[in-house]
């Protein structure tokens, strides 16, 4: 096969067009450009919101543009699937490519290079070149894992390799990208991501999911046993912590109390502390009033009374229209199959008449006014209402917000944290660094030149040769 | 004394510690290079203090948690990163001019935490999401590579000041350049300092003219008197050297930064990555300084076209650490 027909082949373009660096940067750029218009319009927002921000026609082109999901729309999605081909194409073309040179049996050393270098640091030691080449092998290889000496037309040199396995580094980095994103779609096929918010005493299983009108049914169901929240002096939420019972098949499997970071995990599900808010008040969280207000109307004069009192007391109702006892207090009050809400029930003893019993709710004050016409047995001489109660107010209850997620591919992910961290310290920090130690034999006395590559950091490998040099240069006055 | 004071203090200590590195510069002065060396690292041991005394205050408050949870602390242990990072450089290339475009990066940073509005510098406590061993290793690691992006940044402008204009025809980058200049005017000025638009357009405008003002200054400036100016800038080589080194540096704390942030979000909210605008402007800035390693790995870029990216990388940076306060989002606890 000849040279036209590789080109030719399709394929062999596509790859090609995948190992282009150029189409990295392209699309790191395109992928930082793109990612900012998701920050600027507020994403997955109600619809009505959006209408009301942008106007119909706006909402529409951002709509379609998938710009109110950017990033889970088919476009950002291929550019990070290219992102993701384009890496794995780049490292596997390079790394086949240069797997034997990075990787060879006997490391090669080009002394014509080294001598070329621009940078070299030059001494002239005492004694002669053969003298000294024990103890510069052993200062070499001291320093450098590689460490073989070659004879030159001029004597000989002393060559140290190390690092040449940080060359991997960057495949590294790639590698954990890859990673990262593979984790993310299996987290996005397998897993889910949902709400739910319970009252303290109630269970569930239905679990609203994120950015999808749909419920999720659960194995089993999340009971909240309790809930409660405490503020800082400057009315900030100090700590919310929910107890919960997850229930299997009508048994509690598992109790736990979960505050913000600290979740409970059953059945690889995991359920986080994430919100909370008010509920109003339950008929039964209405306090007992321990002090009220009653007000008497008389019919006759027109006159209107006002008499402290409590459960359980009688009290006298001027113009001697007998006494009033003061029986009960309900939370709610059914009336006709209506409720009344808070009421107070007490008992009209009528002078010279029958005793009735009398309803007062504290919503409605003129209700007892209706009192004679549902009972025979009641004059109509006085009308009763309830001015003020005196409660402690109802303790303010929350619900709790649950956030319930599972998600398989967050290991695979973390591998890619790992990599990453590892990787790039490898590729930035760490070179593969070689050094030649040329001594230069002219008569009895001889010249050393040493000099040094390193693929990256050359700043660095400047002073780390300055450095040995120095070293070697010292050894002649030791032992 | 409080924590507040001692950091109030220290911003006065690094203006003189930059102060001293100009006056060093300028006037060819070792004596007075060495002595901002010792004013820097006074600065530094003040900061440190500063902090120190800050956690055991928040523990006799009753609130003990360590002081990187809100945008004044985050501000001065940026600058504490920055100053740290420098003195080690300074201690490593023997030169002491870029203290003189860097510690003044150090005393406005402690200025703009201790004097813009709304930066409380009040010890508050913890709200229930912050409560993580997560958050020292978060802040921590974000602030060490913003830190490092800081001075790359100081260290780009070096270079470009040392490179000197180019003599190339005017092409599109010179007019792109001063319409990108006046853009991130308007942009930080939005971000930095007041609180509309208009307003801040209306104070891009002398931000710009100063700037053309000591360029063309510069640019008039006598070639003897130049040329002493910046004979004792460090060689281009280096400066494009160790502002590459710093990026890399960098980069490696954003990664770890951005991991840790997101290990965190997954303890506390159930998702490492909800694309939340932080989130997403921390990812924007990776994006930009990763362009940049390829650029200059795979396609040899160098010198100037490094500097200009690593410039714009470092306002990325700035719009991920302010600038998302304009944007709705979870991170709302770090804002203003």
């Amino acid at each position: 096969m000849g040279n036209q027909d590789i080109a030719a082949d399709p394929l062999n373009k596509i790859w090609k067009f995948f190992t282009s660096v150029r189409l990295t940067v392209v699309l790191l750029l395109t992928l930082a450009v793109t990612s900012i218009i998701g920050t600027l319009i507020p994403q997955n927002e109600a619809p009505q919101a959006y209408l009301k921000a942008f106007g119909p026609f706006l909402y529409r082109f951002f709509d379609l543009l998938g710009f109110l999901d950017l990033y889970h729309s088919w476009w950002f999605q291929t550019l990070m699937l290219l992102l993701a081909l384009n890496i794995l194409v780049c490292s596997i073309d390079r790394l086949s490519a240069t797997w034997r040179i990075i990787f060879p049996k006997r490391p090669k050393f080009n002394l014509a290079r080294f001598r070329r270098l621009e940078r070299k640091e030059e001494f002239t030691p005492n004694g002669s070149g053969e003298q000294l080449q024990t103890r510069y092998q052993t200062v070499v290889s001291d320093n450098f894992r590689y460490c073989r000496v070659e004879q030159t037309d001029s004597g000989y040199t002393v060559l140290g390799e190390k690092g040449r396995w940080t060359r991997i580094g960057v495949y590294v980095v790639h590698l954990s990208v890859i990673c990262m994103l593979v984790g993310g779609v299996i987290g996005t096929r397998f897993g889910f991501e949902g709400f739910l918010s319970l009252a303290p005493g109630e269970a569930s299983r239905q679990i609203q999911l994120h950015n999808r009108n749909q419920m999720l049914q659960l194995d089993f169901a999340i009971r909240c046993d309790d809930f409660k929240v405490s503020f800082y002096p400057n009315g900030a939420p100090e700590e919310f912590r929910s107890s919960l019972s997850i229930i299997e098949q009508d048994k509690v499997v598992k109790s736990q109390d979960i505050i913000v970071n600290d979740p409970l995990q059953y059945k690889g599900i995991r359920i986080f502390q994430s919100s909370y808010g008010p509920l109003p008040p339950r008929p039964q969280d209405v306090r007992m009033p321990n002090e009220l207000t009653l007000v008497f109307t008389s019919k006759t004069t027109g006159m209107i009374y006002q008499k402290k009192a409590a459960i359980g007391q009688r009290i006298k109702i001027p113009e001697n229209m007998g006494t009033f006892s003061v029986d009960e207090f309900k939370s709610s009050y059914d009336f006709r199959g209506q409720d009344l809400g808070a009421t107070i029930v007490g008992t009209l003893h009528q002078n010279g008449g029958a005793d009735v019993e009398v309803v007062l709710p504290v919503k409605f004050p003129s209700f007892d006014k209706m009192g004679p016409i549902f009972n025979q047995n009641r004059k109509d001489d006085v009308h009763i209402s309830v001015s003020g109660i005196k409660a402690q107010p109802a303790e303010q209850r929350y619900y709790t917000g649950l956030q319930v997620s599972r998600d398989p591919g967050v290991w695979v992910v973390y591998t890619g944290f790992i990599l990453i961290i590892i990787g790039c310290y490898i590729t930035f920090f760490m070179s593969h660094r070689q050094v030649c130690v040329d001594v230069i034999e002219s008569g009895p006395n001889c010249r050393v030149v040493v000099s040094g590559t390193a693929n990256k950091n050359k700043l660095g490998n400047e002073r780390k040769i300055k450095m040995l040099a120095q070293t070697l240069s010292e050894e002649k006055f030791g032992t | 004394m409080s924590g507040s004071l001692i950091l109030s203090i220290v911003t006065f200590v690094y203006g003189l510690a930059g102060f001293l590195y100009v006056c060093a510069w300028i006037f060819r002065k070792q004596i007075l290079g060495r002595f901002a060396t010792w004013v820097a690292l006074v600065g530094l041991i003040g900061n440190t203090a500063g902090i120190l005394v800050r956690w055991i205050e928040s523990y006799q408050l009753g609130i003990g948690h360590a002081p990187f949870s809100n945008l004044y602390e985050s501000l001065v242990f940026f600058a504490w990163v920055i100053v740290l990072i420098y003195l080690i450089i300074e201690r490593k290339i023997e030169n002491r001019i870029i203290g003189a475009f860097t510690t003044p990066i150090a005393c406005l940073v402690m200025a703009y935490a201790s004097l813009k509005p709304g930066i409380t510098s009040a010890i508050q406590p913890l709200i229930p999401a912050l409560k993580s061993n997560w958050l020292i290793a978060h802040v921590i690691t974000c602030f060490i590579g913003y830190a490092a992006f800081a001075l790359a940044f100081g260290i780009s402008g070096m270079y470009l000041i040392k490179k000197g204009r180019d003599d190339d025809p005017v092409n599109w980058v010179q007019i792109v350049k001063p319409v990108v200049l006046f853009v991130f005017a308007v942009l930080f000025s939005r971000v930095l300092f007041v609180s509309s638009w208009l307003f801040a357009l209306l104070v891009a405008i002398p931000i710009c003219l100063v700037f053309y003002g000591i360029l063309l200054l510069a640019r008039n400036l006598p070639a003897e008197a130049k040329a002493k100016l910046l004979d004792r800038f460090p060689e281009p080589r280096i400066l494009d050297e160790l502002g590459y080194q710093l990026i890399l540096l960098g980069f490696l704390f954003l990664s770890i930064g951005i991991i840790t942030g997101a290990v965190w979000a997954n303890s506390a909210w159930g998702r490492y990555w909800g694309w939340d605008p932080k989130e997403t402007w921390s990812l924007i800035t990776w994006f930009v300084y990763a362009t940049l390693l390829h650029a200059r790995l795979m396609r040899g870029w160098h010198g100037k076209r490094i500097a200009f990216l690593s410039m714009i990388g470092f306002a990325a940076v700035l719009f991920t650490y302010f600038g998302v306060n304009l944007l709705p989002g979870l991170h709302s606890y770090g804002s203003f």
